[in-house]
């Protein structure tokens, strides 16, 4: 990473946490209309032990449900991936159970597992993000060009040596894009879970309990801690994409 | 001495929607060992069906492959493979890339003569100095030569090329024409070469077969009366000029312009 690689993002944070105090300061907004980032500070200072155990649930509940929906995900796109019955059978099923909004199945995940509440939230995370990899992986291994198949069958390798060999790599870029969309999806899901059916854990319930209490800068504390854990989990995924799939990205210029 | 590859009477449907499409019906064709037979045809007719029968990639509903006395059932490890898409796997380097079909196919060789073979073959077909480079880096031309080791690398008995020039431009075709007698005095093969090129299939080939229209037979067998490599001079001469002229007229008589047996 160079140092222009830094500084231009970080810059670009500063010009819109300026833009936005200066919006609230122009437009005469009092703190329960639209709180500034002035006022954010004394949230992060007066709840700063709850900001970092609370987070920590958000966090690994996240990450949780995210590697379940990556392993059915990835699984799932196999199947659909080699076999054309299966993709013909399972995507309206799949674009049905996509098409739900998550936000309904909330309270139908916090009842029927009532009191379960790191596996409620877990479930839901997954619920919500599996469907793009199962997707990508899908699209991935039934476009791979006959070629790469045949110099591989011409030569006598089975179906799992194709597949370790030349159709895992070949859709890892793809996966990872996925991912990328996934792990957005996935906190979405987690703070529906906490929100909604609020049983004191993870930042949702940080956030519920800022409405209750007419804490507007909290709630805004709220949403940029999110931003930050979500920006924090992409890049990991950035980081793993380059080891893993660095060789898709072409030189530039 | 027996053919290394012997077609008898193969026919060969491909199952659709409509029902069957025969492509292939009562082809006939042999190959010596180390000879090199050239296909052409009208599009369509079947040529690359042909090279699946030949890897063991398809059984052919009626009719015999056989390769080195032994009939085709599935794929073999003696045959090599190179396509007009010269397929590389972008994760790995040049060299991993031709490496790939000896961490398939049994070999006796250690990693480091594997390494070395490699290595050979990609200085025999000019790439010396670009064995670590991604094939992304490296031209369509250069990917084709990468590709062409590839399917000698474990020395095959057999060499089918599928159109392998069909994509590049004239000047890096007929480099790698070239190319290819250099490698086959070094590295002997029995080689298939499908192509729509009649000039390449004159220049490359001893024998040039061509097949009709599909479904398709064995229409016409043309010697070239030259064996391994030539110059490029000699598709410049009356010879070859005769034989570009009756293989035309033979092509034609396949898509149906000409009537048969009229002269060229």
């Amino acid at each position: 990473m160079t140092f222009r690689q830094i500084a231009v993002p970080c810059l670009a944070i500063v010009i819109f946490l300026a833009l936005w105090e200066a919006l609230v300061w122009v437009m005469g907004w009092p703190n329960y209309k639209m709180a500034s980032p002035s006022d954010l500070l004394p949230a992060y200072e007066r709840y700063w032990s709850l900001f970092l155990t609370m987070g920590w649930q958000t966090l690994w509940r996240t990450v949780v449900g995210l590697l379940i929906a990556v392993v059915f995900g990835t699984a799932l796109g196999m199947v659909m991936g080699f076999s054309r019955t299966m993709r013909d059978a399972l995507y309206p099923l799949l674009v049905g159970f996509n098409a739900v909004p998550k936000a309904t199945v909330v309270p139908i995940v916090a009842l029927m597992f009532v009191g379960m509440h790191d596996f409620n939230t877990v479930l839901i995370a997954f619920m919500i993000s599996f469907f793009p990899i199962a997707v990508s992986v899908s699209i991935g291994l039934s476009t791979l060009e006959p070629e790469y198949r045949d110099i591989l069958r011409s030569l006598g390798a089975s179906q799992s040596t194709i597949f370790w060999k030349i159709a895992l790599p070949k859709t890892l870029p793809e996966f990872f894009g996925a991912l990328k969309v996934a792990v957005t999806l996935a906190f979405i899901g987690t703070n529906l879970m906490e929100i909604v059916s609020p049983h004191g854990r993870g930042l949702g319930a940080l956030f519920d309990s800022g409405k209750t209490n007419s804490d507007y800068p909290l709630m805004f504390a709220v949403l940029i801690a999110l931003a930050f854990l979500g920006i924090v989990l992409y890049y990991v995924v950035v980081a793993l994409e380059k080891i893993f799939a660095g060789w898709a990205e072409r030189p530039q210029g | 001495m027996t053919n290394l590859i012997e077609i008898k009477g193969v026919r060969h449907a491909y199952k659709t929607a409509k029902g069957p499409l025969p492509v292939l019906d009562g082809l006939e064709l042999s190959v010596p060992e180390g000879g090199f037979v050239a296909v052409v045809g009208p599009s369509g007719c079947g040529k690359s069906t042909l090279t699946k029968l030949v890897a063991g990639l398809l059984k052919p509903d009626e009719g015999e492959v056989w390769l080195h006395g032994e009939k085709v059932k599935s794929p073999r490890s003696t045959v090599g493979m190179a396509f007009q898409n010269p397929v590389m796997l972008e994760w790995r380097s040049i060299l991993k890339n031709v490496m790939l079909p000896l961490e398939i196919v049994p070999t006796k060789l250690g990693k480091k003569e594997q390494e070395e073979r490699a290595r050979y073959l990609l200085a025999l077909v000019g790439l010396e100095g670009f064995e670590d480079k991604r094939p992304s880096e490296l031209s369509g031309g250069m990917r084709q030569r990468a590709s062409l080791c590839r399917a000698l690398v474990h020395s095959p008995e057999v060499l089918i090329l599928d159109e392998p020039f069909g994509a590049l431009d004239a000047f890096t075709r007929e480099d790698l024409w070239q190319i290819m007698h250099q490698v086959k005095e070094k590295e002997p093969f029995t080689g298939v070469l499908i192509t729509h090129d009649l000039r390449e299939s004159i220049y490359l080939a001893d024998q040039v077969v061509v097949l009709s229209g599909r479904p398709a037979r064995t229409q016409f067998t043309l010697d070239t009366g030259i064996s391994g490599a030539r110059d490029i001079e000699h598709l410049y001469t009356p010879q070859a000029a005769e034989m570009l002229a009756t293989l035309r007229h033979q092509i034609e008589i396949a898509q149906g312009r000409a009537p048969a047996g009229a002269p060229a």
